[in-house]
């Protein structure tokens, strides 16, 4: 940890230990907060009970599973083609980035390869599902601390990307567009000069957010030093994604590890930050919408010609054998374990979503904290409830 | 905020085989012959079995070693389904009675039980990835991971209740997702799938031979 980080810390602690004195003196009772599961704060059906001590939370527990939907016995009755359709719903906002791990590992089984141009456009729309769900966060996150202009921007800009991800696929949300050997379609006409109109309105977009929203004085007060988490108790309870590399972990998969797609042809930057608060959380966020739009715009450039879809049988079996494959996506690394005995179907798929761990640190991290505080830390984790409960 | 942040353009070195190969060296030296069998996949991913004493030894072992990042945790249960899958294949002739059909066959490094755990803990400074598995004992209970990965918590947690895996020593072994007084285990092969059963999968279309198509001559090149 940084010293800025420790002071930060220290101070914040300081004066819970006051508040807690205070409370003891006056002798106040604790209380039972229940806050869900229909509360706009928790994206979703999430529950949170918190066992409060005045304005503090002694314990605090979220309470998940009611949006199970069981994806994982799914799987094991669909054919493989089928199962795209099913984790297209876990993390909705950013939906055709749920496919491409599922869809590498099969074909990692089958040992067969996207051609080069169906890799750099499934690494487009995998970066304009990032910008479609992280943009939303953005405004998002605006609201939940009492700003409601911010929402209105995104809601505005988020609609041109998920304009370009109906047009190249023909689906808002559910795009299913990705298929074992390549894509479905190729992308249509005047998709990509369009793109490039809406990169730049995004980029737009986020320097508006930047100005009204992280410039902002209250917001500042509201994050900073909020909800801090070492780098060492991210990584054990396996945060990822912008939540681990606020902590200051240089860790991003698109970067640092091999898959048959295109971020290895682009230059990006991968932003992290040393405080690991509320604050850092958002701002490598932000700095990631930004690079996400530089990248799309590059691998527009650098669009190859050829086939989109590699020679597959129309009935495919997948050969026997068990992979992992897991990627970057927007709320951080979303893995498959996918086993096959040569069915069909999968025998087997674990789906690792990135929410799940991500949530499941708040009993450890809202312990302390004021009732405010925890809307702020809840916002800046991130989750989207498909993602935990799949 | 420029000066606050730190930022990174140079792409590392990604983990080659003589590094994989290097980590099961290290784990055999920390816990000798609880290593059980090992699995590489050349440029690809390590897998390792270890014996179910050894779980906590492993993992505290590889933790030491530098996996610090959690990953997940969760088991496999290894019976062909009972109930098949709904949708077999219509082209394929119809099935020998063999007499291995029904016996538990496990994956990669092999094992001897019907459940198996699975989890995955990643090397971050030196980016690589390793997936440990352990034959589940019969009582059906394991050692918590929770004091080596605090984040296994909830994955326990979820095993337990789709598995019906106990393990020793966590805290708080209450359901996630399912509602508090739901019967059986759901991710076990033998727990039906009752929608399933009573009406048959409509998308079984998509594996049915085309009319006068040549789908046996349109093979994957490359394999």
């Amino acid at each position: 940890m940084t010293v800025a980080n420790e002071r930060q810390q220290l101070s914040y602690i300081a004066a819970q230990a006051a508040d807690a004195r205070l409370n003891v003196e006056l002798e106040t009772e604790g209380m039972t907060l229940n806050i869900g599961p229909q509360h706009p704060a928790t994206h979703g059906t999430l529950r949170i009970i918190a066992r409060l001590d005045g304005e503090q939370v002694v314990w605090a527990e979220p309470v998940a599973g009611y949006m199970h939907r069981g994806y994982e016995k799914l799987t094991e009755v669909r054919t493989f083609p089928q199962v795209t359709t099913l984790i297209n719903r876990i993390d909705w906002l950013g939906s055709f980035a749920n496919e491409v791990p599922f869809i590498l590992a099969a074909e990692q089984l089958m040992g067969i390869e996207a051609p080069p141009r169906a890799q750099h456009i499934r690494t487009i729309l995998f970066e304009l599902s990032r910008i479609a769900n992280v943009g939303l966060f953005l405004g998002d996150l605006g609201v939940q601390l009492g700003a409601i202009t911010p929402v209105f921007l995104a809601f505005r800009d988020r609609e041109y990307v998920l304009n370009l991800i109906e047009g190249a696929t023909g689906g808002r949300f559910h795009p299913n567009f990705d298929r074992i050997g390549g894509l479905k379609d190729d992308l249509p006409a005047g998709w990509i000069d369009e793109t490039r109109q809406v990169m730049r309105k995004l980029r737009r977009f986020c320097d508006e957010i930047e100005d009204l929203l992280f410039g902002n004085e209250i917001f500042q007060t509201r994050t900073r030093g909020v909800g801090i988490i070492p780098a060492d108790v991210a990584k054990s309870y396996g945060l990822s994604g912008a939540n681990l590399r606020a902590s200051g972990v240089d860790w991003d998969l698109r970067r640092d590890q091999s898959l048959p797609m295109a971020w290895d042809k682009v230059e990006f930057k991968v932003w992290t930050h040393p405080d690991g608060d509320s604050w850092a959380r958002c701002w490598v966020r932000l700095q990631e919408t930004r690079e996400a739009t530089k990248i799309v715009e590059q691998l527009l450039d650098t669009l190859p010609a050829g086939p989109i879809m590699a020679k597959v049988p129309r009935i495919i079996k997948v050969p026997e054998g068990e992979a992992w494959v897991a990627t970057e996506n927007p709320l951080g690394e979303m893995g498959y374990y996918v086993v096959s005995k040569g069915d069909l179907g999968p025998f087997r798929v674990k789906i690792r979503s990135a929410s799940f761990n991500n949530i499941s640190i708040s009993p450890w991290l809202l312990r302390g904290v004021y009732v405010p505080d925890i809307i702020t830390i809840l916002a800046s984790l991130y989750f989207i409830l498909g993602d935990i409960d799949r | 905020v420029d000066r606050l942040s730190d930022t990174t353009t140079e792409t590392p070195a990604l983990p080659g085989d003589a590094l994989r190969e290097g980590i099961i060296e290290d784990l055999r030296s920390a816990i000798g012959a609880q290593l059980l069998d090992t699995h590489l996949v050349p440029q690809r991913d390590l897998w390792v079995r270890v014996a179910s004493e050894a779980w906590v030894a492993a993992a505290t072992a590889l933790k030491s070693q530098g996996f610090e990042y959690f990953c997940f945790l969760s088991a496999i249960d290894w019976l062909p389904s009972p109930y098949g899958k709904g949708e077999d294949d219509p082209s394929a002739p119809p099935e020998e009675p063999s007499p291995d059909k029904g016996a538990v066959k496990q994956g990669y490094t092999g094992g001897a039980t019907r459940f198996q755990m699975l989890a995955r803990v990643t090397d971050i400074r030196r980016h690589v990835g390793v997936t440990l598995k352990a034959d589940v004992p019969d009582s059906l209970s394991m050692p918590t991971w929770i004091q080596v990965y605090a984040g296994a918590n909830w994955h326990e947690r979820e095993t337990h209740e789709m598995f019906g895996i106990g393990f020793d020593g966590h805290p708080d072994l209450r359901h996630i997702y399912l509602p508090g007084e739901f019967e059986g285990f759901p991710m076990r092969k033998d727990f039906p799938l009752l929608s399933r059963m009573v009406k048959p999968w409509p998308g079984i279309v998509d594996v049915e031979p085309m009319p006068g198509g040549d789908d046996e001559e349109e093979t994957v090149a490359e394999s």
